[in-house]
């Protein structure tokens, strides 16, 4: 593929008419969630049991809270890139695909506040 | 039908899924999109709820418990691990392929091929650690 020409190269950009920086925390959000995704498999399976107290104590613990605060920042950071590629695919009308990304980036930080709270809540015993 | 048309907004702008001739990346390619917007939705929703449940008290980690521990609760809880080692699998392939790596025809078809492969067999081992534990 060559450079095009100028208008070309305007016009060539995708549906997203843009997008390296979003590439590129998709992916630094994908490898994090390797790690992240990873140790939580790996933490379920190795429980002794999933009652109530054996997972509210393993949460409580400052590394675990640590964890899972990350993992959910970065697997909803990292579904918020890859929802709005969707959306910039299928949801072809302008005003549409405003209103679609603008809804996902509440449900994005909805997302991420509501996980947030729910590790701070137990990391300092209030459940 | 074949003539030029004065309503250029007719025009197909680039062709679609029916066009081309089915191969392994196309498949893959499919799957990763999907199992990444299942756990967008279905994933995220269930680790929130699974957390919410956590910080609200025993009751409300019990009525989670026995959501998911019913048919169709070990149903969702199933596809959803799917959809993730499904999305690790073809993820992976694609941090291989973004370093440009992996794009020999034969290459490509056999790792695009694989990557669901392992993805079932990754969710099978959660599941048999799961059962066995």
């Amino acid at each position: 593929m060559g450079n095009g020409t100028s208008i070309g190269r305007v016009r060539g950009l995708g549906s997203a008419h843009g997008g390296s920086h979003h590439w590129l925390l998709q992916r630094f959000t994908a490898i994090g969630n390797i790690i992240l995704v990873g140790w939580l498999v790996f933490s379920l399976l190795s429980l002794p049991s999933l009652s109530y107290l054996t997972v509210r104590d393993w949460l409580a613990a400052p590394f675990t809270a640590t964890m899972m605060g990350l993992l959910v920042l970065n697997t909803v950071w990292h579904a918020r890139l890859g929802v709005q590629v969707m959306l910039e695919d299928y949801v072809h009308e302008h005003g549409n695909k405003f209103a679609v990304l603008a809804a996902l980036n509440l449900l994005a930080f909805g997302a991420a506040a509501f996980g947030l709270v729910c590790v701070i809540r137990l990391a300092l015993g209030g459940a | 039908m074949a003539q030029a048309s004065p309503n250029r907004k007719a025009r197909p702008l680039s062709p679609h899924l029916q066009i081309w001739r089915w191969g392994p990346g196309m498949f893959t390619s499919i799957l990763h999109r999907a199992t990444g917007n299942a756990l967008a939705f279905a994933g995220i929703g269930t680790l929130l709820c699974w957390l919410g449940s956590l910080a609200s008290g025993p009751e409300a980690y019990a009525a989670f418990m026995e959501q998911a521990s019913s048919w169709y609760g070990l149903v969702v809880l199933a596809g959803i691990s799917w959809s993730f080692f499904n999305h690790l699998c073809s993820g992976l392939r694609h941090l291989v392929l973004d370093i440009g790596a992996g794009y020999e025809l034969e290459n490509n078809n056999r790792w695009a091929a694989l990557s669901p492969v392992i993805g079932l067999v990754l969710t099978a081992l959660f599941w048999a650690a799961i059962l066995h534990h």
